[in-house]
């Protein structure tokens, strides 16, 4: 009969490495999901950045500074590490609200359809990546915190799960909410 | 108190009136069965059969039904509205749910809803208001407070609430019109054992005269509660609770109501679209908690 007892402690001692396990798992996905919707919303600004430039050179056409600053950014968007690409991105929109300053300017550019549309477009995918990395960090935070808190760190140890880093917020964005009551 | 501890705190007080509710249910069942048949099993049994069938209507297809009834039109395309696109998508993004349908309201007086019975199927709707009158960053923190409502089931749980609400009505109703039909005369269980039965029966028909009263009670502290929350989790999501306070700040301070917004429907709404003024029971009857309340709330984030 005293079996039993040692027995049923095994077995949920099983079932709680499963539970904890998958749940790593869980997290794991979750961060790389979050890493996929960023990337979508870079490659969606690397594909509309020419087309920008093109409307933008026919109506300035003495802005090539601005303009090469837009490009060089671009170009950077999707090569290297994922902080790489991220700091890429931030000189991206710095260099773009240089760029969509000159509406002021040129009153022309200002009435183009097409401009407009490529602005809103372009401040979109930026809004999504905001969410998307926010969504990452959030994610990283509860999957770090899996990762160190006992007894989960027995299970993410034999495993070999590792610890993955925040994607840095800069300076210049909103600050982060602090969450009280 | 931390984020996390309001979100449980909200959860438990959920758990807790919908505990109330389903008992509710039950006993306007049991009554109904006291009344009718002189048998309490069987009125559960009936209500229950009511209440599946009725949720079960809902579920399939609660979205579209409620989209129709406050007159609210799909924008199947980024093209018709790249702002309020872009927004919900961002918003769904950060809240880990597959992007809601987007409807616009043809309707001056700002305001917006949630709706569906899951993330996969819900819906997100604003009126042409809110677009005009609110800035971005407003606009921006009321789509974040409306996923919330999707990403913590609060649609789902409102969307089953005006079901509930609506069966209890139904239970009384039915005891209600077989009286009135004179059906109470048949010699009853009570007439041959003597005055106890007699005195359940006058409670049950009682209870049956107000039950349909307290569900609305009840279904209305559910959505009072859940604006907390979706307060909350929504400033976190757009991480902006300041714009979130002052989007409530103008919507609330617009005195016509929402024509186009369905009564039934009002619990939904991000701010109560009648805009009725209640002294009288006014907690108990209001679908929102005040305005003010939220606004403090949300200033205590930033």
């Amino acid at each position: 009969m005293t079996l039993w007892i040692p027995l049923g402690v095994a077995a949920l001692a099983v079932v709680y490495w499963i539970a904890q396990y998958n749940a790593l798992v869980r997290l794991r996905n979750w961060i790389e999901e979050a890493w996929a919707q960023i990337d979508v919303q870079l490659k969606r600004r690397y594909d509309l950045i020419p087309n920008l430039v093109e409307t933008v050179k026919a109506y300035a056409k003495h802005e090539q500074e601005t303009l090469q600053k837009v490009i060089e950014a671009r170009n950077r968007l999707l090569a290297g590490g994922r902080a790489e690409q991220l700091e890429a991105n931030e000189q991206l929109t710095g260099a773009l609200k240089t760029l969509f300053a000159l509406q002021e300017a040129y009153p022309d550019l200002k009435a183009h359809e097409g401009f407009n549309k490529l602005q809103e477009q372009l401040e979109g995918t930026e809004n999504k990546i905001a969410a998307a990395r926010q969504l990452y960090n959030r994610t990283v935070m509860q999957y770090n915190t899996k990762l160190e808190s006992f007894p989960s760190n027995l299970v993410a140890n034999v495993h070999g799960f590792k610890r993955v880093e925040m994607l840095e917020i800069a300076a210049a964005e909103r600050e982060a909410v602090r969450v009280e009551f | 108190m931390l984020l996390h501890a309001q979100i449980e705190a909200n959860k438990r007080k959920t758990v807790l009136l919908v505990s109330v509710f389903l008992l509710l249910f039950v006993a306007a069942g049991g009554a109904l069965g006291v009344v009718l048949w002189d048998n309490e099993v069987m009125g559960i049994v009936v209500a229950a059969l009511l209440g599946v069938l009725y949720v079960l209507l809902m579920t399939s297809q609660g979205t579209q039904v409620i989209m129709a009834l406050n007159r609210a039109r799909e924008i199947k395309s980024e093209d018709e509205h790249p702002f309020l696109w872009n927004t919900v998508e961002a918003m769904a993004i950060a809240a880990r749910v597959p992007m809601p349908k987007v409807y616009i309201i043809d309707d001056p007086s700002p305001n917006a809803f949630a709706a569906g019975m899951k993330p996969e199927n819900a819906a997100v709707a604003v009126t042409t208001g809110l677009l005009e009158r609110l800035n971005r960053q407003e606009i921006e923190g009321v789509i974040a407070h409306e996923v919330a409502h999707i990403q913590n089931y609060d649609v789902r749980l409102a969307t089953t609430a005006i079901a509930l609400v609506a069966v209890i009505g139904v239970l009384s109703d039915m005891a209600l019109r077989w009286l009135w039909w004179g059906g109470g005369r048949r010699r009853r269980r009570s007439e041959r054992s003597g005055g106890a039965e007699g005195i359940l029966y006058l409670v049950a028909l009682v209870f049956l005269l107000v039950a349909p009263l307290v569900a609305m009670f009840v279904q209305l502290a559910i959505s009072r509660n859940r604006e907390f929350l979706a307060d909350a989790s929504g400033a976190e999501l757009c991480r902006n609770p300041g714009a979130l306070a002052s989007a409530l700040r103008k919507i609330s301070a617009v005195p016509e109501p929402v024509q186009a917004a369905s009564r039934t429907c009002a619990a939904l709404y991000i701010s109560d679209p009648t805009k009725r003024q209640r002294r009288f029971l006014g907690t108990l009857l209001s679908t929102h908690p005040p305005v003010e309340e939220r606004i403090r709330r949300l200033e205590q984030m930033m």
